[in-house]
Order: structure tokens, then C-alpha cells, then sequence
């Protein structure tokens, strides 16, 4: 059936749909498309650090970057942080998921709960993160150094790691935690009881009845935790490590802010972002292709 | 295969009583279905007799042993479900080897089970395929494939047919009752079509409001129903009933609305004195055209080809509902039928309890 499309049902012109539609169009345009737009134009630039002259060339950035040894050991921490944060934020939040999905007591209150963190913003969430773990005024900090262990992420760039990996996968949490609980409510109780009744214990039910038909749900969760990640951790470093100390926790996104920002070398710091986009392309066509196949019901 | 006993079960979810004290006896092999309307705690029965739901006192043996505490993974039943319940991750093949695998048979046991069970539905040739590529009727297959070959002690059947057309359901039905024969295993049968629960049941239990009103063949269940529930409940279109009184010293009955006095059979006595209030049920089909019985204004009528069912009106305004051959139709909207004292069911009009007749 080739039915017209709707639009042309509900309006007789095409002034009155675009002018309800310009003001998201506006939104869109100015602050996405354009900066994207010039961060792609200043990644062929070179400048100088007051702004006063800039040429041409090419993809001579590019090639800076790609064959920086120290841009290359960050796509690797930050392949690293991402998996980990990733994976742990994952693990929790189906762990929690599943406990929640029993019938317990206030199970209400116990979902609400788990949902909180998820409002609370990353650089709010790091300082939550860092007045816990401080060595000299954190509670766990002291505790920690009080045991004999010697915690100072200031000063050790993996336990530095560690806590922004905890601190960004926390948040991250809830927002998991969510759609596995929608996850597993849809999975039809008769299914579950059909494996009771052919014998399949608790543990056996959820690996292979459970777990399996969570698998699209699982994957969309893990492409975007991996986006939130690789892109929207910036927050919480720049709170308790700033990239700190060293470079131990300076991931591909700190790195092109701070020679962006901090740097002021404005055409290798577009490059990073170019490149970072077409990652974030990448990620996102994946996640489209593969949900539009893997749907087993 | 094995016997099943039920002793006293009875369930509670919070302050609502579902089910007061069931007791059944199943034989070796015997099919059962439970039969009610929806609510009357059939399906919950079903379900402690799985295991799903845990009974709040009672009893539930199978072949002898006492099952009441165990999980449904250690009673040896399978169960199909209304949705049939398919995993719908896994082909057709791994959809009825799963409890085979959990049992931990050789994997060349479970291939060779698997085919036989599959050859016998018919589905031998849709095993790679997944549950969302077949249609209704053959999921129906595989569920009862996957309950088939796991050849427990009980079959479980929870309105296994109810989601099918018409049509299929009247194969699946003859199908199951088939397979059931050949296989000998005791089942029970959850269903609220009394056709399904007629064809089917080597004896019914007709359930209303979480009590079994009656335990019977199916023949008996229509001959001789237990109350007014079961007798109205059995049977299509349903058993009429009309007001009446013990009339004769117990040996006929009273309809005063209609002035008429009907007497019953030779062997039937009421216990009850004359003047006693009863309810008179008869069935559309026993109903025959006549001088002599009730006057009926036909308001309308339904053909089922051969015959046709004649709904109208008594002279006090009750409902009566006559099934009759089509050529024995009346023209000119008023119809005469009399009541043949063998085929009338005496109920007692306070309790709804059977009268001896």
C-alpha cells in the first residue's frame, strides 16, 4: 500500500510544518551541527596560540595525533576505562535488577531508590565520589589508610583509575538498572515456570532462559554505556583527577579538552574530536544494525 | 505414569479463599479435566498440583509419594501451558531437548527421544526452526512435544487449546486425547469449554466457586447433574429451569404458573411433602412439540442446519429455550412442547442439591 505521506493530510502548505519544526530545527543546528561543523574545519587549520594567523593543512593534524605515541597510550587507557566501567556498571545494575524483580518486600521503595543516582549530575557524583575516598578527609579514605593500605589516588595513578571507574559506572548504574528490570518483566512468567517444571533450578533458569532472551537488551545497554563512557565521563575526571596524576586517568575526551583548552592547540584538539565522532558514529550504526536484527520474540 | 491423590487441598491469597478442600483420586492413566468458569480456581488448582503454587494445607501424592513440598523440578510432571510457553530463544529441537539435557542424558538418547516424539506430532521436519516462525497450531505441537518427551508420571494441561480457531481445536482436541491413549499417562485437563471437557474427560471435575460441585463420567455429569450449577453449566444451549412444587405425595410436581401438573416416573419418589418448592430443569433438546404441555411465544430463532434452537416466552414471562429437528418448526409463532417425565431434573429450590430423579 503507498499511502501518501500523514503530513500532507494535516497541512495544506509547507510553511506552517517547518515553522513548528524550526524552533528543534534551530536547536539542532546552532548548537550541534555547527560547532561539529567547525570542529571538522579547524581539524585542516593550524593556529597559532593568540588566534592572530591560521592555514591550511590538510590532514597533517590527523596524522599528528594518530602517530602520537602518548594520544595512543590514551585510546588505549581509554578503551580500558570504558570496558571497565562498561562492566561493572552492567554487572551491578543486572545483579540489582534481578534481586528486584523478586517479590519482596518494598519492592517499590528498593526500585525508586536505584533510580535516584541516575539525577544526580557527574560532576555532583564525583565530589560525592572524592569527599569519600579523599585519603586525609575521606571517611573510606582514612578507613582505608587506617587498615595499612596505602590509598592515595592523588599520588597512584591506579588506584586514581580505580575511583573514577567506580564513581562514572555508579551513575551508570540506574540508568541499567532500568531497562534490565523492564527486561525482565517482559519475559513471560509461563516461560520461566516451563523451565521450573522441565527441571531447570534458579541458576540454570537464568543462564539459559534469563540471560538469553536479556541479550538485546544487554547489547543496546552495552553500546551505550561504552558512548556515555568514552564521552560523557569528562565530568567526573575533571572533578577528582583532572586527568591526574601524570596522565594515569586522562582518557581520549580529557585529552582533546586539555590540548584544546588548556593548550590552546586548537587544530590537533579538532582532530581528536573528529575522530572522536566517528567513533561515536560507529557505535551508534552498530547499536541501530544489530537492534534491528537481534529480537528473538 | 502414576496415580495422583489430592487430599484436602485448599488455598488462600490473602483474606480470599480460592479453593475449600479439594479431594480427587486419579488412577494410573485416567484423564481428568477440571472443568468451570473463570475464577472458580481450576487453573489454581492445577497449578499445586505442578508445584507453582504452594497449597496452604492439604496434600498432593504422586504414585504414592507426597510431593506437597517439593519443588516442580523434583515431582516429574510437564505442563502446557495456555501461551504454550515456548523459550523463544531456542529452536524447536532445544525447546523439547531441554529437559533432557537438565536430566543429563547422552546426547545421542536425546537426539533419537527427540525425533521419535517429533515424527509422532508431525513436527519432524520443523525442528531448526524457531518458535516465532511457526504457526499457533504447530507451537501447540512443540509444547506438547516438549511435555511428551520428557515421559513423566503426570501431563498437566492448562486451556492448552483455548488460543486456537475453531477448527483446530477440534483436531488438537481429538489429537490429544489420542496421544493420551497411546501414551497411558494420567493427565489432568484445565478447561472452561464444556465440549472440550464432554469429548475429552474419562471422568470431570466440575468446579465452582473453589469447591468440586461434582466428580463424574461425563455421561453422568449430563444425566444426572449434582446441582443446578452443574446442570446449567453442562449441556448447549443450557438446561432450562421453571418454579415448581412436590405435588401427588412425591410422585409428581406442580408448575402453578402454568396451571400444569406433571407426573414422574414410576420409580421416583420426592422426600418431600406436597407444596414444597422445587426447581424443574429440562434440557432444550428433550423438550418435544405436543398438545398437552406449555405454550410457547417463539421470539426467535437460530438454525444449526438440522435442527434449530427456538427461544420464547412462557405465558408468565420465562424464558424457554427449545432445541428441535428444523422440520419440526413452528409457523405460526406460537409453539406447544410437553415435557417427558423421564427427561425432568428435580432440585432442591433452597439448596440447588439434586432431588432423586
Amino acid at each position: 500500500m503507498s499511502a501518501p505521506a500523514p503530513a500532507s493530510f494535516l497541512f495544506r502548505g509547507r510553511l506552517l510544518p517547518l515553522a513548528l519544526l524550526a524552533p528543534q530545527l534551530a536547536v539542532t543546528l546552532i548548537f550541534f551541527y555547527w560547532p561539529a561543523v567547525q570542529a571538522l574545519y579547524q581539524s585542516f587549520l593550524r593556529e597559532d596560540a593568540f588566534g592572530l594567523s591560521r592555514h591550511f593543512v590538510g590532514l597533517e593534524n590527523f596524522a599528528d595525533v594518530l602517530t602520537d605515541p602518548t594520544w595512543l597510550q590514551a585510546l588505549w587507557r581509554t578503551i580500558l576505562f570504558s570496558t571497565a566501567v562498561a562492566g561493572l556498571a552492567l554487572t551491578v545494575a543486572l545483579f540489582l535488577a534481578v534481586q528486584a524483580d523478586k517479590h519482596i518486600r518494598g519492592a517499590a521503595t528498593y526500585k525508586t531508590l536505584l533510580i535516584w543516582p541516575y539525577a544526580v549530575a557527574p560532576a555532583v557524583a564525583a565530589v560525592l565520589w572524592l569527599f569519600m575516598f579523599h585519603p586525609h578527609i575521606g571517611l573510606f579514605g582514612r578507613m582505608l589508610n587506617g587498615l595499612g593500605i596505602a590509598w592515595d589516588y592523588k599520588l597512584r595513578g591506579d588506584q586514581a583509575m580505580l575511583l573514577v571507574i567506580i564513581a562514572s559506572a555508579w551513575k551508570q548504574v540506574s540508568y541499567n538498572f532500568i531497562f534490565f528490570l523492564a527486561g525482565l518483566q517482559s519475559i513471560p512468567r509461563s516461560v520461566l515456570e516451563a523451565a521450573a517444571i522441565d527441571g531447570a533450578r534458579p541458576m540454570r533458569r537464568f543462564w539459559t532462559v534469563v540471560f538469553p532472551l536479556l541479550s538485546p537488551t544487554a547489547f543496546f545497554l552495552l553500546v551505550v554505556n561504552l558512548t556515555y563512557a568514552f564521552f560523557d565521563t569528562f565530568g567526573v575526571i575533571h572533578a577528582i583527577t583532572q586527568g591526574g596524576p601524570g596522565k594515569a586517568t586522562e582518557t581520549l575526551i580529557y585529552r582533546a579538552y586539555t590540548d584544546g583548552v588548556m593548550n590552546l592547540n586548537l587544530g590537533t584538539s579538532a582532530a581528536q574530536s573528529v575522530i572522536l565522532m566517528v567513533m561515536v558514529i560507529v557505535l551508534t550504526m552498530a547499536q541501530f544494525r544489530f537492534i534491528e536484527r537481534k529480537v528473538h520474540y | 505414569m502414576a496415580t495422583l491423590s489430592i487430599e484436602g487441598v485448599t488455598k488462600r491469597f490473602g483474606a480470599t479463599q480460592v479453593l475449600h478442600g479439594i479431594d480427587l483420586a486419579v488412577a494410573d492413566g485416567e484423564m481428568i479435566v477440571i472443568v468451570g468458569a473463570s475464577g472458580c480456581g481450576k487453573s489454581t488448582l492445577l497449578r499445586i498440583v505442578a508445584g507453582l503454587e504452594a497449597a496452604t494445607s492439604g496434600r498432593v501424592l504422586i504414585g504414592g509419594r507426597d510431593v506437597t513440598a517439593l519443588e516442580p523440578a523434583a515431582r516429574d510432571v510437564a505442563m502446557v501451558f495456555q501461551n504454550y510457553a515456548l523459550y523463544p530463544h531456542m529452536s524447536v529441537f532445544d525447546n523439547m531437548a531441554y529437559g533432557l539435557r537438565i536430566r543429563g542424558l547422552p546426547r545421542e538418547e536425546i537426539a533419537r527421544r527427540v525425533r521419535e516424539v517429533a515424527e509422532m506430532l508431525e513436527i519432524g521436519q520443523l525442528l531448526s526452526r524457531k518458535p516465532r516462525q511457526l504457526s499457533g497450531g504447530q507451537r501447540q505441537r512443540v509444547a506438547m512435544g516438549r511435555a511428551i518427551v520428557r515421559n513423566p508420571k503426570l501431563f498437566l494441561f492448562d486451556e492448552p487449546l483455548s488460543n486456537l480457531d475453531a477448527k483446530l481445536r477440534v483436531t488438537m482436541r481429538a489429537e490429544i486425547k489420542r496421544l493420551q491413549r497411546q501414551l497411558g499417562v494420567t493427565s489432568l485437563f484445565v478447561t472452561h469449554d464444556q465440549v472440550e471437557a464432554m469429548t475429552l474427560g474419562d471422568r470431570l471435575v466440575v468446579m465452582h466457586e473453589g469447591r468440586a460441585v461434582q466428580v463424574a463420567t461425563p455421561m453422568e455429569v449430563w444425566s444426572r447433574p449434582a446441582d443446578v450449577y452443574v446442570a446449567g453449566f453442562i449441556g448447549s444451549p443450557s438446561m432450562n429451569f421453571l418454579p415448581a412444587q412436590a405435588a401427588g405425595g412425591g410422585r409428581a410436581v406442580h408448575l402453578p404458573a402454568h396451571g400444569l401438573t406433571l407426573p414422574l416416573p414410576e420409580d421416583v419418589r420426592l422426600p418431600l411433602p406436597d407444596g414444597q418448592a422445587v426447581t424443574l430443569g429440562i434440557r432444550p433438546e428433550h423438550l418435544r412439540p405436543g398438545e398437552g404441555g406449555l405454550a410457547l411465544r417463539v421470539e426467535l430463532i437460530e438454525p444449526l442446519g438440522g435442527e434449530a434452537v427456538v427461544h420464547g416466552r412462557l405465558a408468565d414471562g420465562a424464558g424457554l429455550v427449545v432445541r428441535l429437528r428444523s422440520d419440526a418448526l413452528p409457523g405460526d409463532g406460537l409453539l406447544r412442547v410437553v415435557l417427558p417425565p423421564e427427561a425432568l431434573h428435580l432440585f432442591d429450590a433452597a439448596t440447588g442439591r439434586r432431588l432423586a430423579a
